[in-house]
Parts: structure tokens; C-alpha cells; sequence
């Protein structure tokens, strides 16, 4: 072989690490220099496709081809079947752009998710990176928010409020300090597509917060990672040295003489501060005991200074935006939900992993199409979607599209977009009980509701499947009045959306009750 | 002595090294200096958590009353402002734990997929329940756990900061039996 060095594709990704992709990558850089061949070992993030990690790509002529899931033991007998070429194997998965799974995606946020080095700005700028801010630096701040706000970008943490519509209230404080807070304490079951974005293209990310502090005047950004992602953290440290370095982060960004740069900051390990405003508590060093609102944090937030709190997809979503216009981006999805989705499918599913694309996708699509049933391979029952305080839908709701309003009309949300698949072995007043006792374990204390609500809701639940037939009715009434009380008057969305798993799965699934 | 912290807009903090802040090390009040440094004037009981996060590794894993007084000192902070953090999040233990740190996530999807009978599994081989650690001081089995995101692998566990993923009882006995 002669020229330039085969390119080999190994995920660096937490996900495909704890299957071995690090050994993966270590043996076949010893094989192929014992075998005398030039190889580059390239760690990329995961393209998502979990249940075929560790998957490696090789740069061939006609694309990227993938070999998956490759276990150590697998590296001689790849290599001797002409991986390097493309060769045909068991474990070929051909072109990954054009796998099934990938192919009819619709990738915009998660757009280099898989395909670049994380660590390498130099990468991320061949990919398309950086366009956005080069853009934003054209524009005037009101125009950046504009965009935004064109765009239709709805924040993508769970509550779905538009992005435009809470820049355009810090962009128009007098104040001399603001702030742009990323929340990245993702912490909700079933949901991993930060981690995914964190560990896979931080500068995205980076990016997205820059023209975010550029849009409505802030010069800090805080990034609120939780403490038990240790692998983004170190991702993103290095990331930000390379852009500081290179003069995207700083005093005068590319030239712009604005200021903006970033600092990670750590979690301990509590569910309730991906609450925003529990988020700046903890940010501010104490308990991260949610506040009450009004004032918002869009007027008063971070060390009492006007802050743009987004979730990470939200903030590394603003790049693309800026960088092929509002429209382009709007273009995307249905009704009053524009732009994609990513999706993230887990539990007792045989294919789990990310799916990004418009929203409107039904849940049927994304359960059998992606996910191809269950694990277990027993019939489907139910899907939780939008985390442990999601809705349950049963199977006979499997045409509802994912987007926020069709799924509010069946008092459901989408949440920061997590799908937890059940089988037909599922005991739905089980489910009911465990999302009263989360939010009894997660519960900050403050408000009453969440504080005492959930730990009574556990109770009822445990007297209601033991109580003879006819005290039982009584009982449901009482919990569908708990949950009003709850819904009501919780100060946040942990106390206020727990009645959503617990009524839905009253409604849907009587029979378990 | 005091020495001089540069805050993050430019202006200073002094922290006081008294007899109990003197429990602190050397590399863990450095550490607490540049989390000072990222904050605005003033801000500094921004630091606490990360200040208790170094506190608690100086000290094999685990916070004492008397090294919380020593992050509150040094930062001029009454020592309920530390505790009251200590209390409030999980990462933080304050009772004498083991030096592995295992935590098996109990979530939905690794539920569903065999999470509770691992744990048994756990307390059985090891004679513990969670949130005991071992009589050796080797393991400490943490009571709780969000969702770690890795619900693809379910089940997983984290030891230490570590993923472990699609576990069985076999694969865990060999994780745990690893651990010095």
C-alpha cells in the first residue's frame, strides 16, 4: 500500500466504551502495525446505533463502511477478510450513511454525531462547523434572535417554550451582566441524546452557546454537567482549550471584539437540578432547591442576573440554524413543531439507540420500523415517552405522531424526546407506584405537593392492589385527586408532571388497577 | 499565612487558612482556589460544591464534620452553607463508606431489564444491603441512582465512574471481585 493511511473509525462514546470499543481500538492499532499497515485510528462519538457498538469504519472509496458489534477477538480474522477494502464479512454492515437505520434519518443537530473526532476543531470546521457563528457575526443581535425565533426552535429539555420568544426577554434587560446557562444535568430514564452530543460534538454545543451570549449580550456561559458524565466532561474541557486557542472563545471572538467564553461545571448527583431554576441554585453553590417563579430566570437568574437557561440539544441546534436560515430549518416537521427531533429509544426493545428526524414520526413507526419490537420479543404493550414523568400510551395509540401537540391533545408529552418500550409482561399499577416513588426519592422538598404528594401516592397505590373490589374505587378517586393537587400546586415539573405515568396509566390500563 | 484568589471578572477573594482549614490538603485547596477563580467577585460559595467534591476524595470517599467546617472556613462561609450542600446531594456521603463506589441503576429501562434481581444478586454475594458498604471497607453499595443515559446497555452499573453494561450476575461478580 502506498499514500495516505487507511482510516479506521473506532466510537469513543461512553456507550460503546463500556462494550469494549476501547480495546477494540487499542488491538487494531497493534494488528495492523504488526501487520506493517499504515493505519489512523480516528475516535469518533456513536452514530447511535447501540446495539451494533463497538462499531468500526473504515474509509473506503465508496463510503464508510461498518463492521458490527466487533469484539477483540474479531480483529485478525476482519483484517484477514480485507476489512481495509470493505470486504465482505458476517459482521459487514456496508455503507453506515446508507444503513436502514441511518438512511432515513433526517439529521441536523446530530449531524456529525459518529462521523467527526471530537476532540479536533479542525475536524468540526471541515464538517460544516463554525458557519453558524461566522453568520451570527454578520447579523445584529436582534436579527440572531430573530432567526431563532423564525426558526420556530422550541427548547428541547421537556418544556418546549420557544427559544426566540425567551432569548428576545434577556436580549431586552438593561442589565450591564447576563448569563447563558446550559443545563446538561440530563437525568431523565431514557434519555441519553446530550451525553451522545456532549461526548460526540462538543463544539456544537460550544457554538451554539457563543451565539447564544453573542445574541442577547452575555459574556459567561455555564455549562451544568452532571456529575456522573465524567467522559463528556473531559471532552468538553478539551474542546473548549482548542476553541479558546483558536479564537472562537475569549475577549474578541474571531476578530468580533465581543467577549464570550465557558466554564463546565460539575453536579452532585441530583435529579431535580436539571430544573432550571434548581440549576441556578446549585450553580450559585447551594441546595438545589427549586425557586419560585415569577421572576423568571430570563429577568432574573443566575446570581440574580438576566440568564438564558437552554437544554444542550436546544443550544447545539442554534448552529445549523443560523448556518442554512430559519427556514431551511422550519422546513422541517409539523404544525407548530418545526425542525427535528432527536429520539431516543430504550428498554425492552430489540434496536435501541438515536433517531433524529421531523417531527411527526408515530410511535409505531419509531418502535417496530427502528426499533424492531421488543428485546424480548414478546408483544409490545406500552411506551413511557418524555422520561420517568411521561405518559404511557398503549399500543392502540401507536398512530399518535411525535410532536408536542398531538401528543398534548392525548395528555401526553414529548418531553426531552427519551421512548421507554414495555412488553406485554408490564403490571402497569407497578409503573404507577414507581413514578410516585421517584419523585419521592427526587423530590428537593420545598413545595408540599411534590414533598408529601408522592410519598401518600406510593401509599395509596400499595393499598389500592391489596384492598377488596369495593373500597377500590374510592381509592382511584382519591389518587385522581391527589394528582390534581399535585398538578396544580407543585412549584415545578417534578411534583407537577408525576400525575401524567399516573393517570395515563389508570386510563389506558384499567385492568392492571 | 492567606494568599490572594483571582476571581473570574478580575477582582480578589481571600480565603482563611485556620486551624480548620488546615485539615484541607495542599492539592485540594488549590483545587478550591481555581474554582474560585471561575466565578464572579463575591460568588464564591459558587465553589462549595466542587470544594466538597475534593474534600471528599482527599478523604477516601467520604465527608466528616470537621473537614465541612474546613471548606467553610476557607471559604468564609458559615458551616451550615456546607452542610446543608453535603446533605442535599448524592454524590456527597456523610458516614464512613467503602473506597469503591458502586451504584446500580435502578431506572426504568435497566429495570426492565433485570436491574432489581443484579441488586439482590449484590447484597447476597456481598452480605450488605444498598447504602452498607463492607465490613473490609472495599465496597460501598450506593442506595440511589438516576439514570446514568446508558439505557441502550441496560442493565448497567457504574463503579467508580465507570459504565458497566448489558450486566449479568457472572459479569458483575467479575467487576466486584476485581475491585483491590
Amino acid at each position: 500500500m502506498t499514500g495516505a493511511p487507511v482510516r479506521l473509525f473506532v466510537p469513543g462514546d461512553s456507550g460503546a466504551v463500556s462494550v469494549g470499543a476501547d480495546t477494540v481500538a487499542r488491538d487494531l492499532a497493534i494488528e495492523c502495525r504488526r501487520r506493517g499497515i499504515d493505519a489512523q485510528i480516528v475516535r469518533t462519538g456513536s452514530r447511535g446505533m447501540y446495539w451494533l457498538e463497538p462499531l468500526v469504519e473504515v474509509q473506503t472509496p465508496e463510503g464508510r463502511v461498518g463492521y458490527g458489534p466487533v469484539k477483540a477477538g474479531d480483529i485478525p480474522r476482519l483484517l484477514d477478510a480485507g476489512m481495509l477494502e470493505g470486504a465482505v464479512d458476517d459482521l459487514r454492515l456496508g455503507d453506515v450513511d446508507r444503513h436502514p437505520w441511518m438512511r432515513s434519518q433526517q439529521r441536523l443537530t446530530g449531524a456529525r454525531l459518529g462521523l467527526v473526532d471530537p476532540q479536533d476543531i479542525d475536524d468540526y470546521l471541515s464538517h460544516g462547523g463554525y458557519l453558524g457563528l461566522e453568520a451570527a457575526l454578520s447579523l445584529s443581535p436582534r436579527e440572531i434572535v430573530q432567526r431563532i425565533t423564525d426558526s420556530g426552535l422550541r427548547g428541547r429539555g421537556g418544556a418546549a417554550f420557544p427559544t426566540g420568544i425567551k432569548w428576545n426577554t434577556v436580549l431586552e434587560q438593561p442589565a450591564a451582566q447576563k448569563y447563558i446557562a446550559c443545563n446538561a444535568d440530563e437525568g431523565d430514564s431514557g434519555t441519553f441524546a446530550d451525553r451522545m452530543l456532549m461526548e460526540g460534538d462538543p463544539f456544537a454545543l460550544i457554538e451554539g452557546m457563543t451565539i447564544a451570549g453573542i445574541a442577547v449580550g452575555a459574556t459567561q456561559g455555564y455549562i451544568y454537567l452532571r456529575i456522573e458524565y465524567p467522559h463528556a466532561a473531559r471532552t468538553l474541557e478539551a474542546a473548549l482549550e482548542q476553541a479558546r486557542e483558536r479564537g472562537y472563545l475569549g475577549d474578541d471572538v474571531l476578530g468580533s471584539g465581543k467577549t464570550f467564553d465557558i466554564e463546565v461545571r460539575r453536579g452532585a448527583g441530583a435529579y431535580i437540578c436539571g430544573e432550571e431554576t434548581s440549576m441556578l441554585e446549585s450553580l450559585q453553590g447551594r441546595r438545589g432547591e427549586v425557586r419560585v417563579r415569577p421572576p423568571l430566570p430570563a429577568i432574573k437568574g443566575l446570581f440574580d442576573r438576566p440568564t438564558v437557561v437552554n437544554n444542550v440539544v436546544t443550544l447545539a441546534t442554534v448552529p445549523v440554524i443560523l448556518a442554512r436560515g430559519a427556514e431551511f430549518y422550519r422546513d422541517f416537521g409539523m404544525g407548530r413543531s418545526r425542525g427535528t427531533v432527536m429520539l431516543q429509544l430504550a428498554g425492552n426493545v430489540k434496536h435501541g439507540g438515536l433517531v433524529e428526524c421531523g417531527f411527526g414520526l408515530t410511535v409505531r413507526e419509531l418502535v417496530h420500523r427502528y426499533g424492531g419490537g421488543t428485546a424480548t420479543g414478546r408483544p409490545v404493550r406500552a411506551v413511557q415517552i418524555g422520561g420517568p414523568l411521561g405518559a404511557y400510551l398503549p399500543a392502540s395509540r401507536f398512530d399518535t405522531p411525535l410532536e408536542y401537540e398531538a401528543l398534548a391533545a392525548m395528555d401526553a408529552l414529548l418531553g426531552h424526546g427519551g421512548v421507554v418500550v414495555f412488553d406485554d409482561s408490564v403490571d402497569m399499577a407497578d409503573m404507577a407506584r414507581h413514578a410516585f416513588a421517584f419523585c419521592a426519592l427526587e423530590s428537593c422538598g420545598k413545595c408540599t405537593p411534590c414533598r408529601i404528594g408522592s410519598t401518600r401516592g406510593v401509599q395509596l397505590l400499595d393499598r389500592l392492589v391489596t384492598s377488596p373490589d369495593g373500597a377500590r374505587a374510592a381509592d382511584k378517586a382519591l389518587i385522581e385527586e391527589l394528582c390534581d393537587t399535585m398538578a396544580e400546586g407543585s412549584l415545578c415539573g417534578l411534583g407537577g408532571m408525576t400525575p401524567f405515568p399516573v393517570r395515563s396509566a389508570l386510563r389506558h390500563f384499567p385492568e392492571d388497577f | 499565612m492567606t494568599h490572594v484568589v483571582k476571581t473570574a471578572d478580575g477582582g480578589t477573594f481571600e480565603p482563611v487558612l485556620g486551624e480548620k482549614a488546615k485539615l484541607l490538603n495542599e492539592h485540594t485547596r488549590h483545587e478550591i482556589d481555581e474554582w474560585i477563580g471561575r466565578f464572579p467577585t463575591g460568588r464564591h460559595r459558587s465553589a462549595v460544591l466542587s470544594a466538597l467534591r475534593f474534600t471528599q476524595e482527599q478523604n477516601d470517599g467520604f465527608l466528616t464534620p470537621e473537614l465541612m467546617d474546613g471548606v467553610a472556613e476557607y471559604l468564609r462561609l458559615p458551616s451550615i452553607q456546607v452542610y446543608e450542600v453535603a446533605s442535599f446531594y448524592s454524590m456527597f456521603e456523610t458516614h464512613p463508606c467503602g473506597r469503591h463506589h458502586v451504584s446500580i441503576c435502578t431506572n426504568i429501562s435497566c429495570m426492565l431489564n433485570g436491574a432489581e434481581d443484579l441488586v439482590s444478586h449484590c447484597e447476597k454475594k456481598l452480605g450488605i444491603k444498598l447504602g452498607e458498604s463492607t465490613p473490609d471497607g472495599r465496597i460501598f453499595l450506593k442506595k440511589e441512582e438516576e439514570c446514568l443515559a446508558a439505557c441502550t446497555g441496560a442493565p448497567m452499573m457504574m463503579v467508580d465512574h465507570v459504565f458497566h453494561e448489558y450486566l449479568t450476575p457472572e459479569k458483575v461478580d467479575k467487576v466486584l471481585d476485581e475491585l483491590k
